[in-house]
């Protein structure tokens, strides 16, 4: 047994922990030690990939590319390849991941588990829109191929374990192989723009006129204010080689020694009421100060946070929940300056705001989170009842709202809202692996 | 077209770098990332030597799919048996050969080993009798075996922290490494002023498939420790403490009083 524990840092429970280190070998090991559930590099915040007590499968070991046609930019690897390897191998060659989450060091079935998406949800959707082919072996051994199956390349049986998959928590089966089809760039940078604003009507008129002219689009929003709403809107595109060498950080030995590290786990979050609103106002002032456009690597454009290793530890050995919802546009606004009022009412609360609107495509998974509308996303040191009763008063807006929160960050919402929120839930059950179970389904779903 | 800041592999490589590779324990996880990281670094060429074909041919299409500028080749070999060690360094460093061809491009990386629980080496004979074979024995044959064949380039051997002194918890694995570092030594002082070098690595407790069962927190990343080692080997540097913190951790460890040590618990 080992102590596991999720990027939120809200438990430490002994794990099983199993290596699986090969497709073939697969079958068997989760036949031997089943009922559990597949593990990455534990970077959902909450109890997605845990299961106290019991048996993760570890598929970190299966770290391979297995091949990349370079006339489709289709890339077939297995499941725990991190993206961090395909942004740095393929942007050498002109290509890279079409949709990216806000950290790199996440594992591929990680990212197809919990279908994330990223600052280009408007024009490039989630992570699986650019999925062709996941290999699902289950617990009773069976071994199930399945695709979108919409598009050249593609897979194209058993649709429906394709949605099920995407998004689907790793419940239905484990996922062993998976081709992705990777977009064409012309290098590692990116021509980014920081633009400031005053009030949330702005924000919307900034974000959906940058979304006509930039690809990615995301903003950080001060959540300290009381009524009037700032926040920095940060826009770009890819372009050519600016003709220099990437950051000694971003490649080769550099790359391979990884950032600093949070040293220690401080004894009491250094994200608190007192420290709230100076380091809102600074990272505010710092950020206008800085506020036009530059060429950048992808690293500090894409994963900011990356360069921290452990970041999460600074706030404290209670840990932290992030606290991520969708709202539908047309109540977006209103809910949203509704959540932000009952936050700063609170005092709690971090400087990880994040604001930004998502496109107008359903995502291809059951139960996918990126739905069109606004998303809302704020991290919250972990004080006990206080904490889970404003998460509470939060969840009645999101509910009212016709909102959803994000199971890849979530530890504690209630079965009502996840039911309302996801209207294919009777549908994907029939898809489940009995053999399957973790501390979220178990919560959530009932087993 | 791609561009990018990146120098092409088919440019001839930085001071220091290796152009020609031969990886011995080519699938255990430090040997892979250090494999990746010297192509990453400008080598064009890798024979990766293991013991099992399908996980050789697994790591040869990831590589070559990283790097597909790079020749990598593979080649199953029994680790152990001194014929195949003999006839394997001839095969990549005798005469005639690409490996001879590159003269000091040519880095070796032995790093094959065994990581048995102390409990159960100390309970079958037999088993003490494989980890010793396998993590001393053998890795020292090829460094003879290089030594004697090779004229120029850098032979370098993953010794461990767990060699410096023997200790309850796991000695028979120590032990093997420990014959590792004398070994090392001996080449060092025979071809000391050839253009030939032999680096003894040693890496303090790795984040690895073998290491699976420990508390993650307490270990290096695989990543982190293969950065440092191709950076010592590069360098030709003796000994290599990976991480470097290692180096005073176990100085502290060697000059523990007897006495005191044998209170100790670790």
């Amino acid at each position: 047994m080992s102590k596991v524990s999720s990027w939120g840092r809200l438990s430490d429970a002994d794990h099983e922990v199993v290596a699986i280190s090969s497709a073939a070998s697969a079958a068997g090991v989760l036949a031997a030690t089943a009922p559990g559930v597949a593990r990455g590099m534990e970077r959902s915040y909450g109890d997605v990939a845990l299961n106290s007590g019991g048996t993760l499968w570890d598929t970190r070991s299966m770290n391979r590319f297995l091949a990349f046609d370079a006339e489709t930019g289709i890339l077939s690897c297995e499941p725990g390849v991190l993206l961090r390897d395909i942004q740095a191998t393929f942007s050498r060659q002109g290509w890279m991941l079409a949709v990216t989450p806000g950290s790199e060091i996440v594992t591929v079935a990680g990212a197809i588990a919990n279908d994330v998406h990223g600052k280009n949800h408007a024009t490039r959707g989630t992570f699986a829109d650019h999925v062709t082919s996941i290999t699902l072996v289950r617990t009773d051994g069976e071994v199930i191929v399945c695709g979108p199956g919409t598009g050249p390349g593609e897979e194209s049986s058993r649709r429906e374990w394709f949605e099920a998959t995407c998004g689907g928590l790793g419940l239905t089966g484990l996922i062993v192989e998976a081709s992705l089809r990777l977009k064409r760039v012309p290098g590692p940078w990116l021509l980014a723009e920081d633009v400031a604003y005053q009030s949330l009507p702005e924000f919307f008129e900034l974000s959906d006129s940058s979304e006509a002219e930039f690809e990615h689009v995301v903003s950080w929003i001060d959540i300290t204010t009381d009524g009037g709403r700032r926040g920095i809107l940060s826009r770009a595109n890819s372009v050519p080689s600016p003709h220099r060498e990437p950051p000694a950080s971003a490649t080769g030995l550099g790359a391979a020694r990884g950032g600093i590290t949070f040293p220690l786990v401080p004894p009491v979050s250094l994200v608190n009421r007192l420290t709230l609103p100076a380091l809102n106002r600074a990272y505010y002032r710092l950020k206008r100060a800085g506020v036009g456009s530059s060429v950048v690597h992808y690293k500090p454009f894409f994963y900011p946070l990356d360069a921290i290793q452990e970041w999460n530890r600074a706030y404290g050995p209670r840990g932290f929940y992030q606290y991520q919802c969708v709202l539908p546009r047309d109540v977006g606004m209103a809910a949203v300056e509704e959540i932000l009022a009952l936050v700063a009412r609170s005092g709690q609360g971090s400087f990880l705001g994040v604001l930004k609107t998502l496109g107008d495509r359903e995502p291809i998974g059951m139960l996918s989170f990126a739905r069109p509308g606004v998303n809302l996303t704020i991290d919250f040191p972990n004080l006990g009842a206080s904490t889970l009763a404003l998460l509470s008063s939060l969840d009645t807006v999101v509910a009212a709202a016709g909102g959803r929160l994000y199971l890849a960050k979530d530890a504690r919402m209630p079965v009502s809202l996840f039911e309302a929120g996801y209207p294919r839930l009777d549908e994907f059950v029939t898809y489940r692996d009995p053999g399957i179970s973790s501390e979220m389904s178990r919560r959530l779903l009932g087993s | 077209m791609p561009t990018s800041a990146t120098r092409p592999s088919s440019a001839p490589s930085p001071a220091g770098w290796p152009t020609d590779l031969v990886i011995v324990g080519a699938t255990s996880a430090i040997a892979e990332n250090c494999t990746q990281l010297w192509l990453e670094g400008g080598a064009s060429r890798a024979l990766l030597i293991g013991r099992d074909g399908a996980k050789l041919a697994r790591i040869q299409t990831d590589l070559g799919v990283r790097f597909p500028s790079a020749v990598i080749t593979i080649s199953e070999t029994d680790l152990v048996n001194t014929a195949s060690i003999t006839a394997a360094v001839a095969g990549f460093a005798g005469a005639g050969t690409p490996g001879a061809a590159a003269g000091s491009g040519l880095t070796v990386l032995i790093a094959h080993g065994s990581m048995t629980d102390q409990a159960e080496s100390q309970a079958d004979l037999e088993k003490a009798a494989q980890v010793l074979q396998v993590t001393g024995v053998s890795p020292s044959l090829w460094m003879e075996a290089c030594a004697d064949t090779m004229t120029a380039g850098t032979i370098a051997v993953l010794g461990s922290v767990a060699g410096d002194r023997g200790r309850k918890t796991n000695y028979i694995y120590g032990a093997s490494k420990g014959l590792i570092e004398k070994m090392a030594e001996g080449l060092q002082h025979r071809l000391a002023g050839s253009p030939l070098r032999v680096v003894l690595v040693k890496p303090g407790p790795t984040a690895t498939p073998m290491t699976a069962h420990l508390d993650a927190s307490s270990l290096a990343s695989v990543s982190s420790v293969a950065a440092e080692i191709v950076k010592g080997v590069n360098a030709g540097t003796p000994v290599v403490y990976a991480p470097l913190k290692w180096k005073l951790i176990m100085a502290v460890v060697r000059a523990i009083p007897r006495p005191i040590f044998h209170k100790l618990n670790f």
